[in-house]
């Protein structure tokens, strides 16, 4: 596969590579280590710049007010955007814009109004909720919460476990079971606002990430009306497992983005730390250290990169979206522990963004669908079969 | 379990008691003599001497501290967002030392537990 990159491509990662130098990481150098937000006046501003850019809302498509970049071009501008310290999960702080909650563009008009169009000027926040107590990475068959009909309405009743942003959003995606003897085809999606009676953020659940923790939630016959089902009745899990494929590619290029900032960070502090009057960069116990990271991410950014042409060019992409996103989170997590070795007592500090990155890619082996979910996928497709 | 309050014991804020304070990172409370919160804050990876300079920089800003309470931990940041969503839930506003938040939203949590 041919990745030479046109020049719209050179100037427009020039770009963002530049933004990331001379924005962020100034910027960064004051915020607190583990930090995912920018004061609001830098954000402001920031914003500004990246609108003035024609960079806002990369990922919203173009009929909605998006800049219409391609999967491969917007692969490689995530590898540029994660390479500081909040990268991972907040990459640039959030100032190229996000896409809301892709599910919301299925949406019929009437919901676009009320939520999509809210969530795309920046006056409503959403989450996504799928996972539950019984089980995350087969929601299909651990889905409890049940909707029940009640005239023109539902009735949820259940819990939902690791959602993020829900204690602070106005309305989530909410899956639940709406027929018991469909299994995956009887999950249905509503969209439940969180001023309804019954529904209660029960309590923060900690993690290795800081800043970006999850909550507990309870819906206790909370009654949904009609017209805030999303999609088809019955038809939620294609809504959920629709996202869950394309979001493993992004995913696995922030994976990508930290560990080339690792790579960097290990290279030249070997060519400037000497030990035993030579540098690290001679000694062949890290030499190999930084090829192994070398192989790794060259691995990792090429299979992404392959991920995101399939899908651009319309071709299936579950198993290559599959492969990157187990591979780049695999790898990147051995390159920053490599970097974190070569450099030592400070790799281990906050003074360095190494050990946020080792925290949070440890979750990345977790997230949007454990490893063995990708391998589990990736057997079904080259073997055939379902899941056991 | 629900949205977890801040347990620890008060102790009365004097130099003596915040020179003892471990340089760690956590979060904290300052009150005043009355047990009303004057400031929910955390001591994170910037602050100079953890929690032991972050307290007394919190107590500095108000005339009426008195007392504090802290917690070690390196959740700072989730667990300080935390002791605001449920003191928000209790109060119905924020401490005086924490009311200018700009646009940032505090999470809404159930406020029964503790």
């Amino acid at each position: 596969m041919d990745f030479e990159l046109s020049p719209e491509q050179k100037l427009i990662l020039e770009t963002v590579r530049r933004f990331v130098r001379e924005e962020i990481l100034p910027l960064e150098a004051d915020l607190d280590p583990d930090a995912s937000e920018l004061p609001p006046h830098h954000r402001e501003r920031l914003v500004s710049m990246t609108k003035e850019l024609g960079f806002y809302g990369l990922d919203i498509p173009e009929e909605y007010g998006g800049p219409g970049i391609d999967l491969v071009t917007r692969t490689l501008m995530a590898f540029e955007m994660a390479q500081h310290r909040a990268g991972l999960y907040a990459p640039c702080y959030g100032v190229f814009g996000g896409a809301g909650l892709a599910q919301l563009y299925e949406a019929d008009d009437d919901q676009k109004e009320r939520y999509l169009y809210p969530v795309l000027r920046g006056e409503k926040r959403g989450f996504f909720a799928l996972t539950e107590p019984s089980g995350g990475s087969d929601p299909a068959r651990a889905i409890r919460t049940t909707a029940v009909r009640d005239g023109d309405d539902w009735i949820l009743d259940g819990e939902k476990t690791f959602i993020s942003g829900a204690d602070r959003a106005d309305f989530g995606i909410v899956f639940a079971r709406t027929d018991p003897e469909l299994g995956r085809k009887g999950i249905t999606c509503f969209l439940v606002d969180t001023d309804m009676p019954g529904f209660r953020v029960r309590r923060i659940v900690h993690t290795l990430r800081s800043t970006h923790y999850a909550a507990e939630l309870e819906f206790n016959r909370v009654r949904v009306p009609g017209r805030n089902v999303l999609g088809e009745v019955n038809q939620g899990f294609a809504i959920a497992n629709d996202r869950l494929s394309r979001n493993r590619i992004p995913y696995a290029a922030g994976c990508v983005g930290v560990a080339l900032k690792a790579q960097e960070m290990a290279i030249a502090y070997a060519k400037t730390r000497k030990t035993f009057g030579d540098y690290l960069s001679t000694r062949q116990a890290v030499q190999w250290m930084i090829v192994d990271n070398e192989i790794d991410l060259r691995t990792a950014r090429a299979l992404t990169l392959e991920a995101a042409a399939r899908a651009d060019a319309g071709k299936p992409f579950r198993t290559e979206a599959a492969i990157c996103k187990l591979v780049a989170s695999e790898g990147a997590s051995r390159v920053v522990d490599r970097a974190m070795q070569i450099h030592g007592g400070y790799g281990m500090t906050k003074d360095l963004p190494l050990e946020r990155w080792y925290r949070e890619l440890r979750i990345r082996r977790v997230g949007e669908g454990p490893n063995e979910i990708q391998r589990l996928i990736v057997a079904r497709d080259v073997i055939g079969g379902s899941f056991h | 379990m629900t949205g977890i309050r801040l347990t620890k014991p008060w102790r009365d804020l004097d130099a003596a008691a915040i020179a003892a304070l471990p340089g760690q990172l956590g979060v904290f409370e300052v009150g005043d003599a009355e047990g009303g919160t004057l400031e929910l804050g955390f001591a994170g990876g910037r602050s100079r001497f953890g929690l032991r300079s972050a307290i007394a920089e919190a107590a500095a800003k108000h005339d009426a501290a008195a007392s504090f309470r802290y917690e070690v931990t390196m959740q700072y940041w989730s667990r300080f967002e935390e002791l605001l969503a449920v003191y928000l839930a209790d109060h119905g506003e924020l401490p005086p030392g924490n009311a200018d938040r700009g646009d940032r939203r505090v999470g809404r949590i159930a406020a029964a537990g503790g």
